[in-house]
């Protein structure tokens, strides 16, 4: 990946939601954390591949992130998706640990190298889903408060019917956690989807007025919501390398 | 935390630096209280065998942060609380602790975790009717530590909080703002503190008298 030329000065400097991060230096932090949010078919990571592309070919080093599976928990969380055994305080706690691990081991070198980190979901989906099974939000929040906060999160949103639609279209299945079937919402899996993408949709949009979350419609084209999002990404960017731009 | 009268279980749990005896002492008041036929059940930090892979793992690799460290122990404790210390006071228990959260409180804290994150962290769990807290002087809990175990691991000594580049050393200061920390902790909690450096007779007949005192052990008994 290039760097980007001489006109440009990282931005230095990040802060966490709350609670310090022990052992990173947030305020030694450059590059940009951008945070695409929303729910699964939502088109996140096409959006992501696009911005990715386009920055770079602006000169801008990227690095993108996903809520993957990590290192340290990722088998034992595949293990406990698959036997079911675990509470959902548990749950909550493991998926923590892995977004941390992810956060220091991945997300926070890449920003101190200078890069622009495009984060395919942040903590915002991870306290979405526990809100959605009856998380106490004070402790939802803590939990994450030492989370570095971004420059920006776009929270992807599109109705329900288009959500089932790409979802059918793209996998022909329904997924046993997307359609949030350990909530025993119904016994019909697409009943289930549709009850579970709204609450789902409620607890982001609490969290958008929350955080500041720009919300972003992914009902229309690719293309038209991909420009949408880069006249976004310019501002920050504007804003970022001020004075560096000439 | 919760509060603790609702519940017909009781609580305890013993609390102390490694090498201060508090195994010893709660394993006989588990032989105690299974003599006395009282319904008790023995519970240890780290032992849910769910999430102990990872944090083997974890520490294997030396993969853990502070944060990281911190969580994984709470994901731990968290499903071992919820699916079986939890349930076995709602059944009528004593339950015997052998560590609880102000281990995570006072090791984590060291870690640069702070009190408050911690404290909301393990929010969720009660607080035991008993804790006791096994005190003795530094210098003989790491004389008892580094004279009989002498391979520590990474961890454990605290390596990875970069206080020393020697092992023994990492330790000895590890341990130091660990005992610093449950000092801090003791009237915060009510602790019960236990001289540590008196014979282990001794210890244990204080520790039944306390445990007599507080908790009418003839509800517990087996019918």
């Amino acid at each position: 990946m290039t760097a980007k030329g001489p006109r440009s000065k990282p931005p230095i400097g990040k802060r966490s939601f709350g609670e310090p991060l022990p052992g990173v230096d947030l305020t030694k932090l450059a590059g940009l954390l951008i945070v695409i949010e929303g729910p699964d078919s939502s088109g996140r990571s096409t959006q992501i591949g696009l911005l990715s592309e386009w920055l770079e070919q602006k000169g801008y080093a990227v690095a993108q992130m996903g809520l993957t599976r990590s290192v340290l928990v990722g088998e034992a969380l595949d293990e406990a998706k698959m036997g079911n055994t675990l509470s959902p305080r548990t749950m909550s706690l493991f998926y923590a640990t892995d977004f941390y691990d992810q956060l220091e081991n991945s997300i926070v070198p890449a920003l101190r190298a200078g890069y622009i980190v495009l984060a395919d979901r942040y903590v915002y989906t991870l306290m979405a889903r526990d809100l959605v099974r009856g998380a106490n939000p004070d402790w939802v929040e803590s939990l994450y408060s030492k989370a570095i906060m971004p420059d920006a999160v776009y929270l992807l949103q599109a109705t329900i019917a288009n959500l089932a639609d790409r979802t059918l279209a793209t996998h022909h299945i329904m997924d046993y956690w997307e359609s949030g079937m350990d909530l025993g919402l119904s016994r019909d899996w697409y009943d289930s989807f549709v009850r579970y993408q709204l609450k789902l949709r409620a607890e982001f949009l609490r969290l958008q007025r929350k955080y500041n979350l720009e919300l972003i419609n992914a009902n229309r084209s690719v293309k038209t919501t991909q420009n949408d999002l880069r006249g976004r990404v310019e501002m920050i960017l504007e804003r970022a390398y001020a004075g560096a731009q000439g | 935390m919760a509060a603790k009268s609702d519940i017909p279980g009781r609580l305890i749990a013993v609390e102390g630096l490694d090498g201060s005896g508090k195994s010893t002492q709660i394993h006989l008041v588990h032989q105690w209280l299974q003599g006395l036929n009282c319904k008790v059940f023995f519970s240890e930090w780290n032992s849910s065998g769910m999430v102990k892979d990872a944090t083997r793992r974890g520490k294997k690799k030396q993969l853990l942060t502070p944060t990281t460290f911190s969580l994984i122990h709470a994901t731990d404790f968290a499903d071992r609380y919820e699916r079986q210390i939890l349930p076995m006071l709602k059944g009528g228990y004593i339950v015997l602790c052998d560590r609880y959260l102000f281990t995570a409180f006072a090791r984590d804290g060291v870690r640069g975790c702070s009190p408050e994150w911690l404290r909301k962290l393990y929010g969720f769990a009660r607080l035991p009717d008993i804790a006791f807290y096994f005190r003795l002087p530094l210098e003989t809990s790491l004389g008892r530590i580094l004279e009989g175990r002498p391979q520590l691991k990474y961890f454990e000594a605290g390596m990875d909080l970069g206080l020393s580049t020697d092992i023994q050393e990492s330790f000895r200061l590890f341990q130091g703002r660990v005992m610093e920390n449950y000092d801090r902790m003791a009237g915060e909690f009510g602790f019960t503190v236990i001289d540590a450096t008196r014979a282990i007779p001794e210890q244990q007949e204080a520790v039944r008298g306390i445990i007599q005192d507080r908790i009418d052990l003839a509800l517990f008994k087996r019918r």
